[in-house]
């Protein structure tokens, strides 16, 4: 096996995934921006953009698969690296349907006033983003130490979309009317989206401990938190 | 069960080319164990001490403890100069990288032995003969010419045949050094499917002639480095995740 040219092909994959995450950042913090600017025309370049990610992450999967066919044997470390990139890339493409999701919830309302100032949803996606930016160097550094710092901040995350919950239930309670309620639900889908994109961060950690390790397991689940909280008040 | 107990196992050549440093390890009964690593890492060496090939190499030092333990848990000293080798080389069984086949019918190589050993029933050498083409995955293509000379054989099938041979005698260990290194990928890919139903009845040790194939191949398997058995694991195991960094450095190319 010519250990060079795999060298290479692993090397210009790590690089690919950083073009595919610096992608979907862009996509959710543009699509946040739109979504408290009523910018419709940026919402619609987000929301078309989407196929772009989705397209990145095939041809990082078909590289991958080549890689795998020709550079054999992979095995060991170099194994590991490349299922969990294919496991990465498909996280980062299902980050960007949120981006977009994002996109399409601004192109809904529209030009309509909205219901209460964003100010917690912004700050849900600079944070869910800035994990997601440190997983990414933690995956293709395979830096396990890094990767175990990130998963815990996803509580602040889960703290922002219970209040978020909260503030926008209110809002509901004080004008039933059915616009507010839209609104209000389209806010609440918003940040759910963010919520799951820091969930999917917790997935790229444990692919940087795995390549790292070989150890496969599952670092926080908080799924449900939020859930739970808005139960107990 | 282990089928075969190395423990502390020294073996040095006169001409110090090859040599097995403290060798420990357990192949067990009924798997695959694949041997493998660079040239003059060992393995071949360690093969030829289970059946007592080494009686031919100038061997200098040879020392530590080998055992063939039989099906009721019977132990043989492999190391017993004393040992009858003719008697073990029918419980343990060798295929090597070149087929050499004997100057006989396809049908006469596979009798020989048996012959040898005394057994005259025609119909019991025919059920041997069946047997043994079949599982080494070559009946279908010689069944209707057992009598022509086995040198006519292509070298895929001259391999099987002697895969065959050596199950003819119904060995309780097959060694095989490198035994598909000439066939093509197809052969290769029967051959080792034939091995994965054999080891339901055998036990397997296999030198294999690339890492893929170890990989392919081995449930065991043991990396060999310079005379040291470096790491030793399921091959499962090894292949994913080695536990030492010379074994990982190997398997991904980083050197060999």
């Amino acid at each position: 096996m010519a250990r060079q040219t795999l060298d290479r092909k692993i090397q210009h994959l790590r690089d690919e995934i950083l073009v595919l995450d610096s992608m979907v950042e862009e996509a959710v913090l543009r699509a946040v921006q739109a979504l408290k600017d009523h910018d419709v025309a940026t919402a619609e370049q987000i929301y078309s953009g989407d196929a772009r990610v989705n397209a990145k992450r095939f041809e990082l999967e078909n590289e991958v698969i080549i890689t795998i066919a020709t550079q054999q044997p992979i095995m060991a470390s170099d194994l590991r690296l490349l299922a969990s990139i294919l496991e990465v890339a498909g996280e980062l493409e299902r980050m960007g349907d949120y981006a977009k999701g994002i996109a399409r919830i601004c192109l809904l309302i529209g030009v309509e006033r909205h219901v209460k100032p964003l100010i917690d949803i912004p700050r849900m996606a600079e944070l869910a983003v800035s994990m997601l930016h440190r997983a990414v160097e933690a995956f293709v550094a395979a830096d396990p130490a890094a990767a175990r710092l990130i998963p815990p901040e996803d509580d602040q995350i889960d703290r922002l979309y219970n209040d978020i919950y909260h503030e926008l239930v209110q809002v509901m309670l004080k004008d039933p009317t059915a616009q507010t309620i839209d609104q209000a639900n389209f806010f609440m889908w918003a940040a759910h989206n963010l919520e799951r994109l820091a969930d999917r961060v917790t997935n790229i950690c444990e692919r940087a401990i795995y390549i790292a390790t070989a150890e496969l397991k599952e670092l926080s689940v908080s799924d449900d938190e939020s859930m739970h909280r808005k139960y107990s008040g | 069960m282990d089928k075969v107990i190395v423990e502390h196992l020294y073996l040095n050549y006169s001409d110090g080319t090859e040599s097995l440093k403290d060798i420990n390890l357990r192949i067990p009964a009924n798997a695959i164990t694949v041997l493998f690593g660079p040239a003059g890492g060992g393995k071949s060496s360690l093969l030829r001490v289970f059946n007592r090939l080494n009686d031919l190499a100038d061997v200098k030092d040879l020392a530590g403890k080998a055992l063939l333990v039989g099906a009721d848990g019977s132990t043989l000293d492999l190391l017993d100069p004393d040992l009858d080798v003719i008697a073990l080389r029918r419980r343990v069984g060798m295929v090597f990288a070149r087929p050499i086949v004997l100057p006989l019918t396809i049908r006469g190589n596979l009798t020989y032995g048996l012959e040898l050993a005394g057994e005259r029933d025609k119909a019991r050498l025919d059920e041997t003969v069946e047997r043994s083409l079949k599982q080494a995955a070559l009946w279908d293509e010689v069944k209707d010419r057992l009598g022509d000379p086995a040198v006519a054989l292509s070298g895929g099938q001259q391999q099987r045949l002697c895969l065959a041979r050596s199950l003819a005698l119904e060995p309780e260990l097959i060694l095989l050094d490198e035994p598909t290194s000439g066939l093509d990928p197809i052969t290769t890919n029967m051959v080792e499917a034939s091995l994965q139903e054999l080891k339901e009845n055998y036990t397997i040790v296999l030198i294999p002639h690339s890492i893929e194939q170890a990989a392919r191949t081995g449930d065991f398997a043991g990396f060999f480095l310079q005379g040291e058995l470096v790491e030793w694991a399921q091959g499962k195991d090894l292949f994913t995740n080695p536990k030492v960094k010379r074994t990982e450095d190997y398997i991904t190319g980083r050197f060999g």
